[in-house]
């Protein structure tokens, strides 16, 4: 550490330079973290899915809707432990655009479910008593300014009501924090015998999925197997499958835009890192006159190498860190699109991911300079 | 001794030595032209996939068609319409007729799960169940291979994108619906438009097999000409019978891509705006070993009688060439590599599937050039006036 006086006056010898050369890095890191949060928001949920957890879809498609009656023959297989039936209620808040995820469930058994959406006991108990109540999550909440015990208004595209009208009140009971990262707060339920009684006919008794728990999650594959067994040659024939593939192969959906999306940013990353890379080499070379003179007050080969190392290691990690640091400031600061990309966080496993690069890039673009340092004649530098 | 021509001779000489001394600084102004290119090839290939979503819209409508869903509905997927409805709207004013009747196609949209090509993972593929006027309403389609599908027969024809994305969609296979095998007969092209995406039958096929009865859920029409598109809207929305909103085509797509084109939009130049400041930072530190580099000759300049502003304009160029060369070498790239890629995604307006055509346009390499220029002048500017401002007898001292 004694030398650190040494690489600091190094670097600010050129100081406009050092810092031009700090912020491309930076801008690189920033680049880095924020591109995370956007790979983790395209694939929304997956780190978070609970591996006790399948989801029954209609073998079809996602659209068409199971009847409700599979609840109790689900639960009556082997493994299964509790089944908990969601509808895509698909309204919209006041504007056409105000368009967010709404689900009739039935309040009790899916609060067990999903304890990662955290509720007051009071307002867990005023949502079991109210026949209108519903819970939003605290970030769709904010956005529309809901406090709780106000009524929110849902304009219906799919289910008008039995008596033509297309706006169902509901009224706002508690609004839910997540329980842990990456869980999805732009959600809003509300019972599900409210909604059975008052949509037309055509669609009372069915909903759009189940989500189910199982005792075991090692028996996933099997369990998965009997359900999709119990309902096979009916009318509507189901495919089960984890909480974990279900959200995965629906990112898959969204999928190539999301991956291109990364892959050529990971391009720029390195050109910029290139540029870097390049200065650093160039201030080392202007400085040839100075590390032989180092090496003849009696500094060693290595010593001097390490000098030069030290020098790339402390300009990365200073604009490396500071770029890392304000990725997660702008991620913390929402996300970019107004509450489309519902998860929106950087996750540790990329924060540590961008801490090694710093270190990797300072190691590729110190040692060439750096053995070239190592590898320099006292007398024919001093000559040159 | 001033004058225009006078300036302008200095600073084109001043220029042109700057140029030609170019390739003794190789190294640093490569490495910043590669830096401007990279950028300006990641925001033209982003912003083409925003660009080829809208155009895959755009090539799906006429100026003269229209589309009419339920009141309230925002896409067909949520839309319901009664036989007696699709009859009312045929018979509405303006609608076009050949001699089958009136150019109208009433239309059910379901969608069923297909594994994606590249992932095996399910996919929201659309199913349309069309009606005779069909392939003469939606624009410009065509069947390329194979032959149409019979009406009345469990048979389907397949777009050209989902042929491409999508498993087990082309002429020979089948699909499932309703737990019977319906054969694809054929594929079609539709003008790169969203049709390409879809599977199309009998739209009494379809409803038989999903049980919806003399329902549909949408109908596309043509009318006579764009202009009589107010006169139908008001017939049918005075229509005591109806509760429908027609719309045009145009305008129904243009609301169908609205979200995604905005969020591909968005991040993109978020991504290009961090990036372009990122390029900013290599092009000054280019620049200023530049000028340092030639503090002495810049001084000996200003000693012989050349004025600064001929200094400041020479190394303005001077970045200002490598951004152009940066840019034209990176908005290429993006146009050999991307133009014309073809990718699916879920369009969240329909929640089913569509694909697309990477679009570079013209006006996208015109502005990543531009975009390039910007980073090249902000990456100039100051090293430029830090020439100007040397101090002509300390520079000429130095070693």
């Amino acid at each position: 550490m004694k030398y650190l006086a040494l690489i600091l006056s190094n670097l600010k010898r050129h100081k406009l330079r050092t810092v031009l050369t700090m912020l491309s890095i930076l801008v690189a890191f920033l680049l880095f973290g924020y591109l995370a949060a956007i790979r983790t928001a395209f694939t929304a949920g997956i780190d978070v899915a609970d591996l006790d957890r399948l989801i029954v879809r209609h073998k079809v498609s996602l659209i068409q809707l199971l009847p409700a009656s599979y609840e109790a023959r689900m639960e009556q297989v082997e493994g299964v432990d509790e089944a908990v039936g969601q509808t895509w209620f698909g309204g919209y808040y006041q504007e056409q655009r105000n368009q967010f995820a709404q689900m009739p469930v039935k309040p009790g058994e899916f609060m067990d479910m999903y304890p990662e959406y955290v509720l007051a006991d009071d307002e867990k108990e005023a949502w079991l008593n109210t026949r209108t109540g519903a819970i939003a999550g605290s970030q769709i909440a904010e956005r529309f300014g809901w406090k709780v015990g106000d009524k929110v208004p849902i304009t219906a595209t799919i289910w008008t009501m039995n008596d033509g009208s297309q706006t169902w009140d509901f009224d706002l009971v508690g609004i839910y924090e997540s329980g842990e990262k990456g869980t999805d707060t732009t959600q809003f339920f509300f019972h599900y015998d409210y909604f059975d009684e008052s949509r037309p006919d055509w669609g009372k008794g069915l909903v759009g999925w189940y989500t189910v728990r199982i005792d075991d999650p090692e028996r996933s594959a099997e369990i998965s197997a009997a359900i999709d067994a119990e309902f096979a040659n009916s009318q509507a024939e189901t495919k089960a499958e984890p909480e974990g593939a279900f959200l995965q192969g629906f990112a898959n959906q969204i999928g190539d835009i999301g991956f291109i999306m990364t892959s050529i940013v990971a391009m720029v990353f390195f050109t910029i890192l290139l540029v870097a890379g390049n200065t650093m080499a160039y201030a080392v070379r202007e400085r040839t006159n100075e590390l032989a003179v180092l090496k003849a007050l009696g500094f060693t080969d290595t010593g001097v190498m390490g000098l030069v190392l030290g020098e790339s290691f402390l300009l990365t990690a200073i604009g490396g860190g500071i770029g890392l640091a304000l990725s997660w400031l702008m991620v913390s600061a929402g996300d970019p699109t107004n509450g489309f990309l519902v998860v929106f966080f950087i996750p540790g496993r990329d924060m540590i991911m961008g801490v090694v690069l710093i270190g990797v890039t300072a190691l590729v673009a110190g040692i060439l300079p750096a053995l070239q340092a190592q590898r320099l004649h006292i007398a024919d530098a001093l000559r040159r | 001794m001033a004058g225009p021509f006078n300036w302008i001779s200095q600073v084109a000489s001043v220029s042109i030595f700057n140029v030609r001394t170019l390739p003794k600084r190789l190294g640093s102004s490569v490495t910043a032209v590669l830096g401007i290119a990279g950028v300006v090839a990641v925001m033209v290939a982003v912003l083409s996939i925003a660009q080829g979503i809208v155009r895959a819209m755009e090539s799906s409508s006429a100026p003269e068609n229209v589309i009419v869903l339920r009141g309230g509905a925002t896409a067909e997927m949520m839309s319901g319409l009664g036989g007696d409805d699709v009859r009312f709207i045929a018979e509405a004013p303006g609608i076009a007729r050949n001699e089958d009747g009136a150019i109208a196609s009433a239309e059910l949209f379901v969608i069923i799960d297909v594994k994606k090509q590249s992932t095996g993972t399910d996919a929201n593929v659309p199913l349309r169940g069309v009606t005779r006027a069909a392939p003469v309403v939606h624009q410009d389609f065509e069947i390329v291979k194979g032959r149409m599908f019979e009406w009345g027969l469990n048979e389907v024809v397949v777009g050209v994108g989902a042929n491409r994305e999508f498993r087990g969609l082309s002429v020979g296979d089948s699909i499932e619906v309703a737990r019977e095998q319906w054969p694809v007969v054929g594929l079609f092209e539709a003008a790169g438009g969203v049709s390409e995406a879809e599977i199309w039958v009998d739209a009494a096929v379809l409803q038989t097999a999903y049980r919806r009865g003399n329902s549909y859920q949408s109908v596309f029409a043509k009318l006579e000409s764009p202009d009589d598109f107010q006169a139908f809207k008001d017939a049918l929305t005075a229509d005591p019978r109806l509760n429908v909103r027609p719309m045009r085509e145009e305008d129904y797509y243009a609301e169908q891509s609205e979200l995604l084109y905005n969020i591909v939009t968005g991040l993109g130049t978020l991504i290009a705006v961090i990036m372009g400041i990122g390029a900013v930072f290599g092009a000054l530190n280019t620049m200023y070993t530049a000028v340092a580099a030639r503090a002495r000759e810049i001084a000996t300049l200003r000693a012989l009688g050349f004025h600064a502003g001929p200094v400041v304009i020479s190394v303005l160029l001077e970045s200002l060439l490598l951004a152009l060369a940066g840019g034209v070498i990176g908005a290429g790239l993006a146009w050999l590599a991307f133009d014309g890629f073809t990718a699916a995604t879920l369009n969240f307006a329909s929640f089913s599937q569509i694909t697309f055509a990477f679009y570079v346009s013209a006006s996208l390499l015109v502005q990543g050039i531009v975009f390039a220029m910007v980073i090249g002048f902000f990456g100039g500017l100051f090293p430029a006036v830090r020439a100007a401002r040397l101090p002509i007898a300390d520079a000429l001292r130095e070693q």
